[in-house]
């Protein structure tokens, strides 16, 4: 897609393009290249001598039971984040697209908990499940179930997938229902003639007609479990009990804040990058949304 | 609706309401909280109804803050929050604006170059290069200030593919007619591009300014002096590290304060906000 007028050659679309460019440039190119340059580096642990080590770190952390460990961590929370969050979303979503009178009064409520920043819902949640003060975890003691994610690394595990689902539940609620309302009613009442119950023409009709946008909020949702989920954690785990909620990102952080690794803080960046490219080019080329140039 | 189920219209409702509740339900102890004293609060059950300490709480949580965590009152965190929000929505706006005229109106070298440098910025959330970025600003002093907290984050490839997309639909012959009557680059940009485009400004407002304001990641690492903290980021400093000392009735009041500009701002632009939710992620 092209414009076919345009004005004539100037110097000013340079002037016009060069905020963008320089803040670019500062802060994401060189960055990005510092960490592909850090990521070859061993420093020693006084920040005396680096040492050029090639691929080291690379293969160091491949070999590092621990990272690969987070690995998994990571795909299993996203995994679950996504799964729950979608689901409800789902559920609700073709309730409200049944609903002709007050639907527009159950969108209003359904979606403001896609404003709540993630470290607040952290904060909330944290709130509830209290091992100490937390109304649900009282309740569940009082009905005989020990709740103590400070200890217990599965039940962490757990309350971080409720905090991070319930926050995107809103944002997928709202795609699922505009998916919905597209899909046109000649062939639900098509399907409708022929005998087919509401839960039938569900799966044979709208669920399959839904897949390009279910599609689309798979990949969305995986991206937001892996890196906008760092203020969940950091708020309610810190990636523990024992490193059991540690995610990819919040190995980053803490790795090269913390533990003061920056070679291996900048190779774990690297492999960062190298899945969120992965993950960009693949909501551009299968989600028929791609960029024209 | 294709035929006429009552039962299944009424479960419908009894779901979505139940929806709603559990979503709600968190804020609503939290809220039930910030208005409870200490003492109900480390004796739970929490009774569900709100206690009478609202106007003591968020006073206290506005001017003092909490003292033994970090010190900064409430409302100067607000007041933080507020800037970061407005000046990255505002920066990412005007930055990408110019940025998609100058690629859509003009031909000349490099333009594909600038194009695909833009690009990339999409595939480099701050996230992933937190420590390098972080020298940075560092080594350009931006550290507690104001401009380290936003301009890293102002470049945008997302607003300023959006803009592309709605400056191709433009007519050529506004641009015709505009050249016809004499009009300069700038004075087209000004008078004809930006009134068109007034409302994919709000809606892209609406959505970035909540992005602003949800920053965590990034002020936790730049702000180290309490003074410049955000909402966001103090709160989780102001639980204690054992949790025994934690003030929970002043940091859920935080909590409530930290939540409401955001969804005050999704809930009154819900027309907006739903358009810039869809189109950025066109």
């Amino acid at each position: 897609m092209e414009k076919r007028v345009f004005f004539r050659p100037s110097p000013l679309p340079y002037l016009l393009v060069l905020p963008q460019l320089v803040i670019t440039a500062v802060f994401f190119l060189w960055p990005a290249s510092q960490a592909l340059y850090q990521s070859l580096l061993i420093e020693d642990p006084f920040g005396m001598r680096t040492e050029f080590v090639w691929l080291e770190n690379f293969a160091y952390l491949f070999s590092d039971r621990l990272y690969l460990q987070t690995f998994w961590t990571t795909a299993y929370f996203s995994a679950a984040v996504t799964a729950l969050s979608l689901g409800v979303a789902l559920l609700l979503a073709v309730l409200a697209d049944r609903i002709v009178k007050g639907a527009t009064g159950y969108k209003t409520l359904l979606i403001w908990p896609y404003a709540v920043a993630p470290a607040i819902a952290g904060v909330l949640w944290l709130f509830l499940f209290n091992p100490s003060i937390g109304l649900v975890a009282y309740y569940l003691k009082i009905m005989g179930y020990n709740w103590n994610h400070v200890l217990n690394g599965n039940q962490a595990m757990f309350l971080v997938v409720i905090a991070a689902a319930w926050k995107q539940v809103s944002y997928n609620f709202l795609f699922f229902l505009a998916g919905l309302q597209a899909i046109p009613r000649s062939l639900i009442e098509a399907a409708a003639i022929d005998g087919a119950g509401p839960v039938r023409r569900f799966w044979t009709v709208v669920f399959p007609l839904l897949s390009p946008t279910t599609f689309f909020l798979i990949v969305v949702n995986i991206v937001y479990a892996f890196f906008e989920t760092f203020g969940i954690i950091h708020t309610i785990t810190k990636g523990g009990p024992g490193k059991s909620t540690e995610i990819l990102v919040y190995k980053v952080y803490a790795d090269g804040f913390v533990g003061q690794d920056l070679g291996g803080s900048a190779a774990q960046s690297v492999i960062l990058m190298a899945i969120v490219i992965s993950l960009t080019v693949i909501q551009f080329r299968f989600i028929e949304r791609k960029v024209h140039y | 609706m294709v035929e006429n189920r009552g039962l299944l219209t009424l479960l419908s409702h009894a779901i979505l309401l139940l929806g709603i509740a559990v979503l709600a339900f968190p804020i609503y102890v939290t809220f039930v909280a910030s208005t409870s004293e200490m003492r109900d609060i480390i004796q739970p059950p929490l009774p569900l109804v709100p206690g009478p300490y609202l106007i003591d709480n968020y006073t206290e949580a506005l001017t003092r803050g909490v003292a033994q965590a970090s010190g900064a009152p409430v409302a100067l965190m607000l007041w933080n929050s507020l800037v970061m929000a407005m000046a990255i929505a505002i920066g990412k706006i005007v930055i990408s604006l110019l940025s998609a005229f100058a690629i859509v109106y003009f031909r000349f070298p490099l333009r594909a170059l600038c194009f695909w440098t833009i690009f990339i910025t999409l595939m480099l959330p701050v996230e992933v290069r937190i420590v390098p970025t972080f020298e940075v600003v560092a080594q350009l002093g931006m550290l507690n200030s104001y401009a380290g907290l936003t301009i890293p984050l102002i470049a945008s490839a997302t607003a300023t593919f959006l803009f592309r997309q709605f400056f191709m639909t433009i007519p050529d012959e506004l641009l015709e007619a505009a050249r016809i009557d004499g009009a300069g680059a700038l004075r087209f940009f000004w008078d004809i591009v930006l009134p068109l485009s007034r409302t994919n400004i709000a809606a892209l407002f609406v959505i970035l300014f909540i992005y602003g304001w949800n920053q965590y990641l990034w002020p936790l690492l730049i702000t180290t002096d309490a003074s410049m903290n955000t909402i966001v980021m103090g709160i989780n400093q102001m639980i204690a590290p054992g949790e025994d000392q934690t003030n929970w009735p002043v940091v859920m009041a935080t909590a409530i304060l930290a939540m409401v500009p955001p969804v005050f701002v999704v809930v009154a632009m819900q027309r907006l906000f739903v358009k810039g939710l869809v189109e950025t992620e066109k």
